[in-house]
């Protein structure tokens, strides 16, 4: 297949970018995207060009590197994808494809199509964990969960922090990514004891770092690769309000 | 964000879905007052008017009217908080395709906020007004006659037709606000969740069509009928 890319070209922070035309031949449709862009930035290695840079790592769908706005959607077309794991079959000979880096005000563009996703780091510093030294890996049955609750706290941890649901947000709003990590040791009971002051110390961090408000229009859910479900939002939401009036 | 002012996304979202239900019960209780317009002519006025008269001197209903205010002017003054804040985080893109993973008034409840915001002015202006500080007539029974007034205002088919839209307006906000609240006040158990989304759209339906009917009608009974 033979395709015309536009892609966002900026060489650092600072300056201005661009969108600039690329045509590239001989695409095979069982590539993925990103071999795609391996193949185009080939051509412009051997053209003494600079190629384009673009995060990525484990290529498997599970690292969360790779994130791309493809024909203004984030990771593309299809729902619930990493850009990794979107492939050159879902699009026709002769297409015209954009590719924008994930934009958001939290998410400085660092250079062409890779961001500064660190904004997402400092709001898991602010409390995403669990601050007590457990040593050794416990016994596993010591503190006994059900099935049931074990399973819903790993659809929370699912999430790989790729930014998707932050980039496709008309607001650039963590909330999706923030109430995951919130929900997901909300729901456990080592980290339930400290649930009260996590939630007030992620969202001031959130805030600070000039994600927008959460709109409800439920279309993270649509993008995000893992499908963290926006009622994490709702409990996120019940938390904070309730940590609030019961600050002392 | 700056958190100068201590307010948190959070907090503004949780004070949007606070009055805007409060909204929402108002606008239930507004509805079932105004569906007495529905009746023959005749009782519909003694019926109105009588309702009417015993609404403005009830002081229950003053504090309530008060609440009532306040919600509007606080879901109004907040709203422009959170927009004005949002265009400032949000990312711009040259290519934008990511309407296609929402509904359109889930993305657009300003504008629709706006459009209600503009008719509630005509809707202040031609009844709460005119019933508080006009000089009405009164009617047989010492009542301002405020049914005059409604029947006189629905004379003209484009007043209706502002009616009629304003509350699609209504409905499409009502219809993304309703389940939005609930989620800004922190439902998340799924079974409750399905069941408000379920109630918010039936509501919201109930809603829009019941307002809506009510220009249509009294324009076809009391203006097409009798010209």
């Amino acid at each position: 297949m033979k395709l015309y890319l536009k892609i966002w070209r900026q060489s650092d922070a600072a300056s201005e970018g661009k969108l600039v035309d690329y045509e590239l031949d001989n695409v095979i449709p069982h590539m993925s995207f990103l071999e795609m862009m391996d193949t185009l930035n080939e051509q412009l290695i051997l053209k003494g060009d600079r190629p384009v840079e673009f995060d990525h790592d484990c290529r498997e769908g599970i690292c969360g590197q790779c994130g791309m706005m493809i024909n203004g959607q984030a990771h593309g077309p299809i729902a619930n994808l990493t850009t990794c794991q979107l492939h050159m079959r879902e699009f026709k000979d002769g297409d015209t494809i954009y590719v924008e880096p994930f934009r958001a005000v939290a998410f400085p563009i660092k250079r062409d199509l890779r961001v500064d996703r660190s904004a997402f780091d400092r709001i898991i510093m602010a409390g995403g964990f669990v601050s007590v030294n457990t040593g050794q890996a416990p016994e596993a049955n010591g503190i006994p969960i059900t099935h049931e609750q074990a399973e819903s706290a790993f659809d929370s941890a699912a999430c790989i922090g790729c930014g998707a649901c932050v980039a496709t947000c008309k607001n650039s709003s963590a909330a999706l990514f923030t109430s995951a990590k919130i929900s997901h040791l909300a729901k456990l009971p080592q980290g339930k004891m400290e649930s009260r002051k996590r939630v007030l110390s992620m969202v001031k961090q959130m805030d600070d770092e000039n994600f927008g408000h959460c709109s409800n229009t439920e279309a993270c859910e649509v993008e995000c690769p893992q499908q963290i479900s926006v009622l994490n939002i709702a409990r996120m939401n019940w938390e904070y309000s309730l940590s609030s009036v019961l600050k002392k | 964000m700056d958190n100068k002012n201590g307010a948190s996304t959070l907090m503004r979202k949780t004070l949007m879905a606070l009055t805007g239900l409060f909204l929402c019960f108002f606008l239930v209780i507004h509805l079932l007052g105004n569906l007495q317009l529905l009746l023959p002519a005749e009782q519909a006025k003694q019926s109105f008017n009588g309702y009417s008269q015993l609404l403005s001197g009830n002081i229950f209903i003053k504090i309530i009217s008060y609440v009532l205010y306040a919600s509007i002017i606080i879901h109004c003054l907040d709203a422009l908080v959170i927009t004005l804040k949002n265009n400032k985080t949000a990312g711009k893109y040259v290519v934008d395709n990511r309407g296609k993973a929402s509904k359109w008034y889930s993305r657009n409840m300003g504008i629709l906020g706006t459009l209600i915001l503009i008719f509630l002015v005509f809707h202040f202006k031609d009844f709460w007004y005119q019933y508080k500080f006009g000089s009405l007539p009164k009617d047989e029974n010492g009542h301002k006659d405020l049914y005059a007034i409604v029947i006189a205002a629905y004379q003209d088919w484009w007043y209706v037709l502002f009616y009629v839209l304003s509350m699609f307006a209504l409905g499409y906000h009502l219809l993304h606000g309703f389940y939005s609240a609930a989620r800004s006040l922190g439902l998340y158990h799924p079974k409750y969740v399905s069941w408000v989304r379920v109630f918010g759209t039936g509501y919201s339906y109930i809603i829009t069509i019941g307002f809506a009917i009510i220009p249509v009608y009294i324009y076809l009974t009391q203006h097409v009928l009798w010209n």
